[in-house]
């Protein structure tokens, strides 16, 4: 009875980690197996004639480099103001019982589900007027406002976990409230607000539709992807793809724990 | 070294009131105890003297200074709390060294301080520890030294103990006593375990609905209580109220007739459960054993006494058997009576002492 729990948890495990290392993999030796690799049938699964000329080669495209700057502006910019704005929100939906908290946290998550398309079209405008336009930082702007929801609810789980009572003695042991903060809730809170943050940035990494329309000439690396790969040779498409998902894969593989601490899974 | 005095505090959350004009007067160097069921408000006071909460109306005054407006940490008070709250990020050491930091103490002095706390509570050996590695006893001990390490002329407990297994708590609490006796800190301490009250104070306030209903030395609240819930909460066994009618200034129990404090009416007799003689069948008020409890010390009868259930202490070793009838003689001096609609003490002998 026991073995046969075994099996089928286990086949469980190997087909849910299937299904997502295996497009990897293959995006993976399609980047390195070149040209021959991608038209190669039937597949053998089996990685032969790798080479980093593709990678390179994509590498070496013009534009490629401004992007992955820009991407970088823009993720550094999206979170170091996800934090410095959802911090303190989460600290006060963690700690203090104000009139209308429920109908706050439910009006954060609703934020997400107002369409993006709907405000592409104004946003653009306003954008253009305030010269915003075109720059990575706008694009940080929106990518904000798509990560501030996350990191405020997250933050305020990771506040809510640490006891009251930690700040109260340290009140009572002569701690002004910032002081308390600083020398123990912050250092306490630390590993997660930094898994926060690179949260944050790989949210807006990743972001390609609010990215394509509000830049033309400063694209990010997703949004130049995009646009470039669809004239692109196979295997340059591959290198790209790969390029793209694994940042992303080990900024959220390093951060692990505290994801699964703070969407309420078990951790211990 | 400090007295405190709370004068007419009240707390409302909202509509509820939390605490109804409390007014204590706790002497320099007195062990309080505030006792009482949870909801009692005894938490809620603690934390109005220790700031973490402010008052809807009335004065905290301790060693002479008005508290009312001053925040929390000028407040130079030291407090333990029920989960320990010890800094996780932080060794034994800097926990304990962390009230004299903030104070600014100068390295040389926080050494010695953080030693002579660390000594009282015997945890020299774990300084170099972090709160993971410890046990609840242990980190209760990193609490109150840390609390002791600024000595404060103020120190406040809330349910220290309550988070220990019962074999640490007894040991802590002895070790406690000692302690505190020596430092010779004014300290309150907010239980709701009676044992623990009694055992550490040297004066119960008993909280009940956000008041104090007693305010006494341990065994005078304990052979005294001024109502009925005192004496049901304080003491295990609680108090046996027997409901009995007076006339003529007298009552009539079984074939006892005992001297009454008023001339007519209903009224109840409080009396403890070792406060009966256990005499021969057929004398005293007959009493029908339904169950008995060996307890080791002695046993504890549980039985009918005209229609009403009360419990009786015996000595261990008679070997009373249920469905037996035995004889009960109260010690008539230690009764004390109530009166039954309100649940007050009667005659006086109790209220005047309890101001």
């Amino acid at each position: 009875m026991t073995s046969l729990r075994r099996i089928v948890y286990g086949t469980g495990i190997v087909a849910v980690c299937a299904w997502v290392l295996v497009p990897i993999y293959f995006i993976a030796l399609g980047a390195f197996g070149g040209r021959g690799g991608v038209f190669a049938w039937p597949k053998t699964g089996l990685p032969t004639k790798l080479s980093l000329s593709a990678m390179l080669r994509f590498l070496e495209i013009e534009g490629v480099w401004e992007a992955a700057l820009n991407s970088v502006i823009a993720a550094g910019l999206c979170m170091l103001l996800s934090i410095a704005l959802g911090a303190p929100a989460g600290y006060a939906l963690a700690r203090f019982n104000f009139r209308g908290a429920n109908l706050y946290r439910l009006l954060i998550l609703m934020t997400r589900a107002f369409p993006l398309a709907i405000l592409a079209l104004p946003l653009t405008v306003s954008f253009i007027r305030v010269g915003l336009y075109d720059t990575p930082y706008g694009v940080a702007l929106i990518h904000t406002a798509l990560a501030l929801p996350f990191a405020a609810l997250i933050t305020s789980s990771l506040f809510v976990g640490i006891p009251r009572e930690l700040e109260e003695a340290a009140w009572i042991f002569g701690c002004t409230r910032w002081q308390a903060f600083l020398r123990i809730v912050l250092p306490l809170a630390l590993p997660g607000i930094a898994a926060t943050a690179i949260f944050a940035f790989v949210i807006s990494w990743n972001e390609v539709f609010a990215a394509s329309i509000l830049t033309v000439r400063e694209r990010t690396l997703t949004a130049y992807l995009l646009k470039i790969l669809s004239e692109s040779p196979l295997h340059y498409r591959f290198a790209g793809g790969l390029l793209l998902i694994v940042p992303s894969v080990v900024f959220i593989f390093a951060v692990r724990k505290y994801l699964f601490a703070m969407w309420g899974i078990a951790n211990r | 070294m400090a007295d405190i005095q709370i004068e007419r505090v009240r707390k409302e959350f909202g509509t509820v009131r939390a605490l109804d004009e409390i007014t204590l007067h706790v002497a320099d160097g007195e062990f309080v105890a505030l006792l009482g069921p949870s909801g009692c408000g005894k938490t809620t006071l603690l934390r109005i003297i220790a700031g973490l909460e402010s008052q809807t109306a009335g004065r905290i005054v301790i060693g002479g200074r008005d508290l009312s407006d001053v925040p929390t940490r000028n407040r130079g008070l030291a407090m333990v709390f029920q989960n320990y709250a010890v800094f996780p990020h932080m060794s034994v050491y800097e926990n304990i060294a962390f009230g004299l930091r903030m104070q600014g103490a100068d390295t040389a002095r926080v050494e010695t301080r953080v030693k002579r706390a660390a000594g009282l509570l015997h945890i020299e050996t774990l300084l170099e520890r972090y709160p993971a590695k410890l046990s609840g006893g242990q980190r209760q001990r990193v609490a109150v030294a840390r609390a002791l390490a600024v000595e404060p002329p103020v120190l406040l407990m809330d349910e220290p103990l309550s988070n220990l297994d019962a074999l640490l708590r007894l040991e802590m609490r002895a070790d406690l006593k000692a302690i505190l006796q020596e430092a010779g800190t004014t300290t309150i301490y907010v239980t709701h375990d009676q044992t623990e009250a009694m055992g550490l104070a040297d004066r119960i306030a008993v909280m009940h609905g956000g008041r104090i209903v007693q305010f006494d030395a341990p065994m005078a609240v304990y052979s005294r209580p001024n109502s009925t819930f005192v004496g049901g909460f304080v003491g295990s066994p609680p108090m046996n109220f027997i409901a009995l009618d007076a006339a003529d200034g007298e009552a009539r129990l079984g074939a006892l007739t005992l001297p009454a404090p008023v001339q007519s009416g209903r009224i109840l007799a409080g009396i403890r459960a070792e406060d009966f003689q256990l005499v021969e069948r057929g004398n005293g008020l007959p009493f029908n054993v339904l169950v008995v409890e060996p307890l080791g010390s002695h046993a504890l009868l549980t039985g009918r006494v005209a229609d009403q259930m009360i419990r009786v202490v015996a000595p261990p070793d008679r070997g009373h058997a249920v469905g037996e009838e035995i004889g009960l003689a109260p010690v008539l001096q230690r009764i004390v009576w109530m009166d039954a609609e309100s649940g007050q003490a009667l005659s006086g002998q109790t209220l005047e002492k309890s101001s």
